[in-house]
């Protein structure tokens, strides 16, 4: 893609609106879900791995390709690595499980 | 464009949406899971029909593509084999430095893609060299200031590492690597032999201004500055998305850069202190020396402070960073089971940074099975100490120093903590008379309605959980 001073704008334009979104769909959130949050933002800028593996397709030389291997390790790393933390947590937070024991604990409180 | 063009451009375009859409679904505990199942899916999508990629090579590249496709594969493989082993093993009292990890390992692939982009120096106008640059040199700071934050949360750095003069060299440092850009991006425009050298210079600068911008940052505030390079990666990643074209990074990246810009602030909020304080503030180093003990201690054994929660009406309890290190959460939702049993009201108090990072210890309940219902934010507990019986504290401390409150020389002056010291009688499991992370003395530990409890977390609850069982539930 040739880069003209329009593309750039609507690189800017783009910017713009995901800062947006990000804000927006950050700003409400509940403090319970903060550290998995984080973990979940992390996991979605190892995007960047695709990035990475289009650098190391088009490489032509042994540096470039050292670094894009590199580029792909750490990306992978991170993408891996950030679901997997992430998935882990959110999987603590199960509504479900959660109110079947506060009506067992209101169940047995009734028993009692 | 060709077809295979509108493929993975479309694909970028899909991820893109169903990132922002599972990011929204990770927003709320309901919708967690799914979200970042969804936002998982996204991802494998995308990686997969990027190697539709290798179809479209210039045919200077075709040569090397068996080789380049070969090394794609195995990176990927020993990497995301490693961290998701990592990832599935770590314990999750390590989890804020596992993601500081993770997270530098993006800013690094970041800064790599901005490497050889430079190697290339094909579409060499100002502006693509410059945002080159700018990503490279945040991804950059990303990765190691985020290994020195792993370094110092896993333990591997103890202390804060502090120098005369720290301010001015780390200045200097950063200006060096300002102008080692701003060369990189002249020499590039013109092509010149010397352009590599630069960049090469670039690179170690801005890898060794991560180093010195993380250093005498104090463990206490780790969490914001792991956030903080959260969002630096994203944005590196959206600005290294423009330089590869990528719409679908310039979005993810972009949209994570401003929510963890977000996360950082609300963070430091509820430390009370500005991102910029926690950055250049030496936070601590003073401190230490500060008040020494006032006056004695009370201390009662794990028996009676046991006996007095199961014939109060209402528990309140805090837990803090320490209750995690003596794994004991287990222990202590057994004995609040037994004080429920017992027809105690109990409430579980999280400040907002309980634990290592905010919602870190709601996490760490959640692991142990405890429901939602029983736990509750600083702002909607708060109110309610002055009318409960027994407040037990264990293994925090700064967050319930009632000097933030009162005391205007302490250096947590001023953050929101939780009222304790109204409850009727506290009680706090402690492991010896030391201070608390940030290394100021606690006067709670000395008022009169105080009563400390010491030991190992995980020993006392046990000791509370047998006196409970023998004392019976009727």
């Amino acid at each position: 893609m040739a880069i003209t001073s329009m593309t750039f704008v609507i690189a800017l334009y783009i910017f713009m609106l995901a800062a947006f979104t990000g804000y927006v769909v950050i700003s409400r959130v509940p403090s319970i879900l903060h550290t998995p949050l984080m973990s979940g933002s992390n996991f979605i800028h190892g995007i960047v791995v695709v990035g990475a593996l289009s650098a190391l397709f088009s490489a032509t030389t042994v540096p470039e390709q050292i670094i894009g291997f590199v580029g792909v390790l750490f990306g992978a790393g991170n993408v891996m690595g950030g679901y997997v933390v992430t998935d882990r947590m959110l999987a603590m937070f199960k509504p479900s499980a959660a109110t079947t024991t506060a009506k067992n604990a209101a169940n047995q409180k009734a028993a009692s | 464009m060709t077809v295979i063009e509108y493929i993975i451009g479309l694909s970028g375009l899909i991820a893109s949406a169903l990132f922002i859409y599972g990011l929204k679904g990770m927003s709320s505990p309901v919708t967690a899971v799914r979200g970042i199942v969804i936002a998982g899916w996204g991802m494998a999508f995308v990686v997969l029909v990027s190697f539709l990629g290798i179809v479209n090579v210039s045919d200077d590249v075709r040569a090397h593509l068996p080789v380049n496709i070969g090394l794609a594969v195995l990176a990927l493989l020993i990497g995301g084999l490693w961290a998701g082993r990592q990832g599935r093993t770590v314990p999750m009292t390590a989890m804020p430095e596992m993601v500081a990890l993770f997270n530098g390992m993006g800013g690094g692939s970041a800064s790599a893609v901005a490497a050889v982009a430079l190697l290339r120096h094909q579409e060499s106008s100002a502006l693509h060299l410059g945002v080159t640059v700018a990503g490279g040199l945040i991804g950059c700071i990303s990765l190691t200031g985020s290994v020195i934050a792993w370094a110092k949360l896993a333990g591997h750095m103890k202390n804060p590492m502090r120098f005369p003069g720290q301010r001015p060299f780390n200045a200097l440092v950063f200006v060096a690597t300002l102008a080692l850009g701003v060369m990189t991006v002249v020499t590039g425009m013109q092509g010149a032999e010397n352009a590599g050298i630069y960049s090469g210079l670039f690179f170690a600068g801005a890898l060794f201004f991560g180093v010195c911008m993380t250093m005498p940052i104090g463990g206490a505030d780790m969490p914001v500055v792991i956030s903080l390079y959260n969002a630096f990666t994203g944005l590196a990643v959206g600005l290294e998305g423009y330089v590869m074209a990528d719409p679908a990074l310039m979005i993810a990246g972009m949209v994570v850069g401003s929510a963890g810009t977000l996360l950082t602030v609300l963070m430091a909020k509820a430390m009370n202190r500005s991102i910029a304080n926690v950055l250049f503030s030496n936070f601590g180093a003073t401190s230490a020396a500060a008040a020494g003990p006032q006056g004695e201690m009370k201390s009662v054994n794990a028996d009676d402070a046991a006996t007095t929660m199961r014939y109060a009406s209402s528990v309140i309890i805090i837990p803090g960073y320490g209750l995690a290190v003596a794994q004991a959460q287990q222990k202590l939702y057994e004995m609040v089971k037994l004080l429920v049993a017992a027809g105690v009201d109990v409430k579980f108090a999280i400040h907002p940074v309980a634990g290592r990072m905010p919602g870190h210890m709601n996490v760490l309940l959640a692991e142990a099975g405890v429901p939602y219902d029983m736990i509750f934010d600083m702002d909607d507990i708060n109110d309610s100490f002055k009318t409960t019986d027994v407040a037990l504290v264990i293994g925090a401390n700064d967050v319930v120093n009632p000097s933030a409150r009162t005391d205007k020389s302490s250096p947590i002056y001023g953050m929101p903590i939780l009222n304790a010291d109204q409850a009727k009688q506290v009680f706090v499991i402690k492991r010896g008379q030391g201070t608390g992370y940030s290394g100021v003395q606690n006067p709670l530990f000395f008022l009169p309605n105080t009563t400390m409890v010491f030991g190992d977390a995980q020993a006392v609850l046990s000791k509370m959980v047998e006196s409970l069982k023998a004392l019976g539930t009727s």
